[in-house]
């Protein structure tokens, strides 16, 4: 009974080719057996993933099924969350981030985040873009003002906002909330993006920029992506992961997941029978 | 329609009139407040500028322009006795101000501890230990002040320079009343700072910031218009101290700004004549009230700006 088709599936932004084998690819991120714990409450059992170099990895699956958690393990954010706990062992670009000796301030602007909410700080625009690299000691204004420049630009914010970087970025819309927040990201040079529902919050035409911008960006960055919408899922990656209640399901071409997954559960979900 | 045709459940359970007795009381208790600061500017202005009956009042007596200009505090000099305040005005400012350098940097500090920094347990173990700073009273703190830090701290470390320090001086008393007004920044600063979104520090760390930079970057200047306001409210509070600076600063009204001598302040001085011996309607007497209207002025100032950089300078998170 083959349920969903190729033909059902929505095209796919431009830069993302959904039926590539990625096995080949070097991997940027490679999970081993994680267990994630808050307090006593186990969250993630067992899971073992690769992502590969220069790919979106789209994250699916219903709510709390984990996958969040899992995104925010890749750059221990959860370090941040008192009583969590972690164990297993996360690879990037080969070394082992759970090591105590990984500095992890260094490690989040090597693998840098962007939120469900745009979370401009109060301040200018500029100076949002520029709080990364200023962080990290660079205080040349003409090399934080390039710095500043290409980062819009590769944001796809640029034309928008350059008559007006002193200004609030409060003043923004969502949309172009967002892309300043990739833009702040992208700001700190990091090889690896990690967006947590990064276009829920916003409307259909926004959402569709971001979603070309990713297409754009994984020419040159590792994307890893949570999603609730899983047609936004089919678009913008290469492979996908199904989760559910904590355990990784499967993996796998985001076209063969949307059209032949090989578990019963994978199929439920992407027809929509649940979740 | 009568009562008996009403449903059960369309019965009231408590009497109209019951209703109106409870929001009277409340009221009265919201007017309390109000009634008293209005009886409180009433006796001021009916003893320092316009008495009714056979009293004089302060103003019809003294020039309003001598008392605000006059470098001589003085009330029991000759005939008349002479009434600048300029004096007290000096020792205030300059204990508040002493005591803004203490608690401005210790309050914040205590501040972002508790809020950025402590764990659950620290601010467990922390916080009481705030709550009593602040319970303690201030004629305590004078004590502490003439008794340990002017003799065991400032004396030995001012005679290293070879400056002998005096037993009543301001310094030491501007320094106990910033002890006193830090738990006050920390709370009110620890609010605030509390109030600005998880998400904004989740940002910035995702950025690659450490715990200082967030906190500096980030927390302080979201949370500025309140910091700031906490720090005026204190700054009043430290006007407005009355044991301590009497106690520790001395009684000798000088117009000077040098915090190693003694000198009286606005509050300091009130307590003084109001415990001295001189006639109920005397005009050393009356001056008290003059000086409680300065008083009153200044930190309703700085109250009302406090408030208004508080709304003025507010973040609003959606």
């Amino acid at each position: 009974m083959p349920a969903i088709t190729s033909s059902s599936v929505p095209p796919s932004v431009a830069g993302v080719d959904r039926n590539l084998d990625m096995s080949a690819h070097p991997a940027a991120i490679q999970v081993n057996g994680l267990d994630f714990y808050y307090s006593e409450h186990q969250v993630l059992f067992n899971v073992s993933l690769t992502v590969p170099e220069r790919s979106v990895t789209a994250l699916i699956g219903p709510s709390g099924c984990g996958k969040s958690t899992f995104l925010r393990t890749l750059n221990r954010m959860n370090d941040l969350i008192e009583g969590s706990r972690c164990v297993g062992q996360i690879l990037v670009e080969g070394q082992n981030i759970m090591d105590p000796a990984v500095d992890v301030v260094l490690l989040r602007k090597h693998v840098g985040m962007v939120f469900q909410k745009s979370t401009p700080f109060p301040k200018s625009i500029f100076d949002n873009v520029a709080y990364g690299p200023r962080v990290a000691g660079e205080t040349n204004r003409s090399v934080l003002a390039d710095l500043v420049e290409s980062c819009l630009k590769k944001a796809a914010l640029w034309d928008e906002v350059k008559d007006r970087l002193t200004k609030s970025a409060m003043a923004l819309s969502g949309g172009q909330q967002q892309r300043l927040c990739i833009a702040r990201t992208l700001a700190t040079n990091p090889r690896i993006i990690l967006m947590d529902e990064p276009a829920s919050a916003l409307d259909p035409a926004s959402t569709d920029r971001i979603e070309n911008l990713i297409g754009e960006l994984c020419a040159n960055y590792t994307i890893v992506i949570v999603t609730h919408n899983m047609q936004q899922a089919s678009r913008v990656s290469h492979q996908t992961a199904f989760f559910y209640k904590g355990v990784l399901v499967e993996t796998g071409p985001t076209m063969k997941i949307f059209t032949g997954p090989s578990e019963k559960k994978t199929e439920d979900y992407i027809t929509g029978r649940f979740g | 329609m009568t009562q008996a045709k009403l449903p059960a459940w369309a019965i009231r359970r408590i009497s109209r009139r019951y209703e109106k007795l409870i929001q009277a009381a409340l009221f009265l208790c919201a007017a309390l407040s109000v009634l008293t600061t209005a009886a409180i500017i009433l006796v001021l202005l009916t003893n320092a500028v316009y008495a009714p009956g056979a009293k004089t009042a302060f103003f019809e007596r003294v020039s309003f322009w001598e008392f605000v200009t006059g470098t001589h505090w003085k009330p029991v000099d000759g005939q008349y006795g002479r009434f600048g305040i300029i004096p007290l005005l000096c020792g205030t400012m300059m204990v508040a101000g002493i005591a803004s350098l203490v608690s401005v940097p210790a309050g914040l500090g205590a501040a972002i501890y508790m809020s950025e920094y402590a764990g659950p347990r620290e601010r467990e173990f922390l916080k009481p230990i705030l709550e009593i700073l602040a319970g303690i009273p201030s004629v305590v703190f004078g004590f502490f002040a003439l008794k340990f830090i002017t003799p065991w701290i400032l004396k030995p470390m001012f005679s290293l320079v070879g400056i002998d320090l005096q037993i009543f001086n301001t310094l030491s008393a501007g320094i106990v009343v910033g002890i006193m007004v830090t738990p006050l920044i920390a709370s009110l600063s620890e609010d605030v700072i509390r109030s600005v979104p998880r998400s904004l520090r989740e940002a910035a760390f995702a950025l690659g910031s450490t715990r200082f930079d967030v906190s500096v970057r980030i927390v302080v200047p979201a949370a500025l218009s309140g910091i700031l306001a906490a720090f005026l409210l204190a700054f009043s509070r430290a006007i407005g101290e009355t044991m301590a600076v009497t106690i520790a600063g001395g009684q000798q009204a000088i117009a000077t700004l040098n915090p190693l001598q003694g000198a009286q302040t606005m509050t300091g001085f009130m307590v003084h004549a109001s415990t001295g011996d001189s006639a109920a309607d005397s005009i050393s007497r009356m001056s008290i009230y003059a000086v409680g209207i300065a008083l009153f002025a200044i930190t309703l100032t700085i109250n009302v700006i406090s408030g208004w950089v508080l709304r003025r300078y507010r973040e609003v998170y959606q």
